[in-house]
């Protein structure tokens, strides 16, 4: 069977830009998370995020890619040429038709389509919206598909592309899209990750009015507390994560750097409900159970959990379940770790961003923190890594997800040499 | 300035509002008796809530707190926190 | 021969007809959808022709307490997907006697710009009210991925499921994706797309992409491929398809098979100023290879029939090139129901289904003829012929395509 192996990495986060800002963060217990500076968050039951600090100038990007794109898709664009030169790749020498692309994003390019919503809508006083104010890229920002589009021609791609959208799980399903793609044959690379910029007044409205994002307004820097007794939601976060994915023999043959196997990829429905977990984690635990036994990994082969963990008790209690499902007793001997807590939870882009950590966490013995975590949550009995990176050799990676929709998803990275097809 | 208030909603503004803001499961009548039967058998979720008490609160001018969603599990239970002061004028 | 996935049921929201039956016989009968909105009131726009899905009464299909937190998207894609298992026998009693495994029935959806309409609602209610009024179901029920989720909720379906976004290409896409996960051992998936954009907020877009016809007359609006042209009328609705494993829906008795899902490929256009050739060609090449078939083989495209006179040159020369001059039947029965966005390309494939089962072609409508420098054998008028195999292209904007082969049942 065809392997996939990630060559290159490339990063937007909160934090910083680029992969070395991303690991200094990750693994430094700091957190990225603030009172919102985009527009005043006063109105609002939610005041925190997670936001970048990009400034698409000095990111590369010329003044006519920052007038057509989308924050989202200016994240996407400049991940890509990081993870580009990060793989060494040289893909003028390819065959185009072999490079695919698959990016994830939940809520597209919902930043431009509100700022432009506003202005055609003048205000939100007119059902009819002035076609008149509409700028000219107001149709690529309707269709968020166009985002997949700019990264593939970024790669000069002409294999298969799109846009995965499967809500919070996006970032993961994105990916593992990519590595089907390259395992049944119809590409040799793929670039893949996901993207998001949601930070804006709708985005904070719609999660106020399900009370998903914390009320912590009073300390933002630690409010976003996975599996910690004070949990009070999530908080929202931004950026990209774009991965270089090659078949593996390919990969060798030309001395590439790979930081890891994708060696498994599952994904499940609940079925239940479109914001809602159910308490036991059944099919977290199901696309757990598949992604292992794709990867023809045993539970106890885990060395790592990369958590969902969003910040919310329902969340916590749904995962860890799952883990106990899946893992048995050695959920108990795995450590666990939610990146949320210190950079957000940024939608659909997440789980790309979960990967690249995972995939740095492999590349230097060193597993982030879960930040915050000061007052366990008694009911929550794993080792979840509280506040300080821990130096740790992992060979075998989980990540999971949860978006709305009721999608569970899980991935397993694993050193090459260390999963025997 | 916050005050209590003195709003009443009574239990057939709360099942209109039900029917308006979250629509009604099949096989449940609203107009029975259903006080004080939990909002989870009468078809209602945490979401079905959210929207209930967003709806009420715009309706009446009033703020309920946060907890109000997990706390009051049924009709009666949420009615009680409402009309007894429980919720403040916003 | 590649594994292929077959199609056991039909749902279908057309603006030419409410249901699979309604839809293909005023397909036959060259009967289009198109006219002037009368969703939103669009008399000050300059385009003000689309197709509307005629007679649907929500309340009808949709149980109440789903309605306050869905669109008119959402509704119509429910209610496809209700027909389209029941056509498959695999209704909730169907799916509790199919003895099919615990995670057995995935769903795959195509979306294009999400449930618009609601979303324009909630913004509005933001802007002009301010953020109290905004409803607790807009974190779900504008975006992306609410189709699949609120299928796969209402039908308890927990297999592998997803959602694709590649424009008008999708419909194509979420099959092919579908198609993946039966050759991966899922037994079942449903799959397709539906879509509705026919608001204010929906619409400006489109006008602004500088496509849309402002040609306001229905007759005369939408001409793909002729040398009056004059860009595309958009459309709500499309179609929801049951595709199993063969195996496996003749092991579990399914009542009919319409056709095969034989092969399948996409492709990204290059830059436009890149020097390098559109990359339609190559999913055609690519789809017909995946299902082992030659250009001789196909007896009837369905093509993407953009409407935009660039855009139907580039895909007349792809057919050209590979068929040779008139060398193919090629239709566009969207022609009658507008371009559906990410719900166009899976009622395609319903009608590709359809015409391979009955063996008649189904008409392009309002074009008398190609243009002169655009080679294509296109059916006018409805043809019986012997059909076995029938090409569906799809393209999205920024460059996507999509091809796909579908086989007929014997």
């Amino acid at each position: 069977m065809r392997r996939v192996a990630i060559t290159g990495l490339g990063v937007v986060a909160p934090g910083g830009v680029g992969v070395k800002e991303y690991w200094d963060l990750l693994t430094s217990g700091r957190t990225a998370t603030r009172r919102i500076t985009f527009y005043d968050p006063s109105p609002f039951r939610s005041q925190v995020a997670a936001e970048c600090d990009f400034d698409p100038r000095a990111a590369g990007l010329s003044p006519q890619e920052i007038r057509r794109l989308d924050r989202a898709a200016q994240f996407a664009v400049v991940s890509t040429r990081e993870a580009l030169a990060d793989s060494g790749l040289d893909t003028s020498a390819l065959d185009p038709g072999r490079i695919g692309t698959s990016l994830g994003s939940a809520v597209g390019c919902t930043t431009s389509l509100e700022r432009e919503y506003v202005v055609v809508s003048d205000g939100g006083r007119l059902w009819n919206v002035d076609h008149t104010y509409a700028v000219p890229e107001l149709y690529q920002h309707f269709v968020p598909s166009s985002m997949a589009a700019e990264v593939g021609r970024e790669a000069g791609a002409e294999g298969p592309a799109a846009v995965v959208s499967t809500g919070c799980t996006s970032g993961l399903d994105s990916l593992g899209h990519a590595v089907e793609l390259i395992r049944e044959g119809t590409a040799d690379v793929m670039i893949a990750g996901a993207t998001e910029a949601p930070i804006s007044p709708i985005t904070s409205a719609c999660f106020d009015a399900i009370h998903a994002t914390t009320p912590r307004n009073d300390t933002p820097e630690s409010a976003c507390r996975p599996f910690d007794r004070t949990r009070s939601g999530l908080v929202l976060g931004e950026g990209a994560a774009i991965l270089v994915l090659e078949e593996l023999e390919s990969a060798r043959r030309r001395g590439a750097h790979i930081y890891a196997e994708i060696a498994g990829f599952a994904s499940r429905c609940n079925a239940f409900h479109m914001t809602g977990l159910k308490p036991d984690g059944h099919e977290m635990a199901a696309a757990i159970d598949a992604v292992l036994a794709e990867a023809r990994l045993a539970p106890d082969t885990v060395d790592y959990v990369n958590a969902h963990g969003s910040g919310t008790k329902m969340n916590d209690r749904h995962e860890t379940g799952a883990f106990k499902r899946s893992l048995g007793e050695h959920a108990y001997r795995t450590p666990v770790s939610s990146i949320k807590s210190m950079i957000g939870h940024s939608l659909g882009a997440i789980g790309s961003l979960e990967i690249a950590a995972c995939a740095l966490a492999m590349e230097h013995s060193v597993l982030p923190p879960t930040a915050n975590l000061h007052e366990p949550d008694p009911e929550l009995d794993l080792d979840y890594i509280p506040l300080t990176a821990r130096e740790h050799t992992t060979d075998v990676v989980l990540s999971v997800g949860s978006g709305f929709g009721g999608f569970q998803s899980a991935m397993v990275l694993a050193r090459p040499e260390r999963s025997a097809p | 300035m916050t005050t209590t208030t003195t709003t009443t909603v009574t239990l057939a503004d709360l099942t209109r509002m039900l029917r308006e803001s979250a629509g009604e499961e099949e096989g449940v009548d609203l107009d029975g008796d259903v006080i004080d039967t939990p909002f989870m058998e009468l078809g209602y979720d945490s979401l079905a809530l959210l929207q209930v008490i967003g709806e009420i609160q715009r309706e009446y001018g009033i703020e309920i707190p946060d907890d109000a969603v997990v706390d009051a599990e049924t009709p009666g239970a949420l009615l009680a926190l409402i009309n007894s002061g429980g919720a403040t004028a916003a | 021969m590649t594994t292929t996935a077959v199609v056991t049921g039909l749902g279908v929201a057309a603006p030419n007809g409410l249901g699979t039956e309604e839809f293909w016989k005023a397909t036959l009968a060259g009967e289009s959808g198109l006219g002037p909105v009368t969703r939103f009131d669009a008399g000050g726009y300059p385009s003000r022709i689309a197709g509307e899905v005629p007679g649907y009464v929500a309340e009808e299909h949709i149980p109440s307490r789903l309605m306050p937190q869905t669109d008119h998207m959402t509704r119509l894609a429910l209610t496809a997907a209700e027909w389209a298992l029941a056509d498959a026998g695999l209704d909730s009693a169907g799916l509790d006697s199919a003895g099919l495994p615990e995670y057995g029935v995935g769903v795959v959806t195509s979306a294009s710009g999400g449930a618009v309409e609601f979303g324009q609602r909630e913004l509005e209610n933001l802007w002009s009210k301010g953020k109290e009024y905004v409803s607790a179901y807009q974190s779900f029920a504008w975006f992306y991925a609410v189709n699949t989720g609120q299928i796969s909720i209402r039908h308890k379906l927990r297999g592998p499921s997803g959602v694709l976004l590649t424009e008008q290409a999708g419909g194509i896409d979420a099959l092919g994706q579908a198609r993946r996960h039966i050759r991966k051992g899922v037994p079942a998936v449903v799959s397709g797309g539906v879509d509705a954009a026919l608001c204010p907020w929906g619409w400006v877009p489109q006008i602004a992409s500088g496509l849309m016809s402002t040609v306001n007359d229905p007759d005369r609006a939408y001409l793909p491929f002729s040398s009056d042209a004059a860009g595309y009328v958009p459309g709500e609705g499309g179609a929801i398809l049951v595709v199993e494993d063969p195996e496996s829906a003749h092991r579990r008795g399914a009542a009919r098979v319409y056709g095969h899902l034989a092969g399948y490929a996409a492709t990204l256009d290059p830059a436009p100023d890149s020097g390098r050739p559109p990359a339609l060609r190559r999913a055609v090449e690519n789809a017909l290879a995946d299902a082992g078939i030659t250009p001789a083989d196909v007896d009837v495209v369905l093509a993407d029939a953009s409407g935009v006179p660039d855009l139907d040159r580039a895909e007349a020369e792809a057919l050209t090139a590979l068929f040779g001059p008139r060398g193919v039947l090629v239709t566009a029965p969207k022609t009658m129901t507008g371009r559906l966005l990410a719900g166009g390309a899976a009622l395609d494939v319903a009608t590709a289904l359809l015409a391979l089962r009955d063996g008649v072609v189904p008409p392009t409508v309002n074009v008398a003829a190609p243009a002169p420098d655009q080679q294509l054998d296109l059916v006018t008028e409805a043809r019986e012929a012997d059909l076995r195999t029938a090409l569906v292209l799809a393209r999205g904007y920024g460059g996507f395509n999509a091809a796909l082969v579908v086989r007929r049942a014997d």
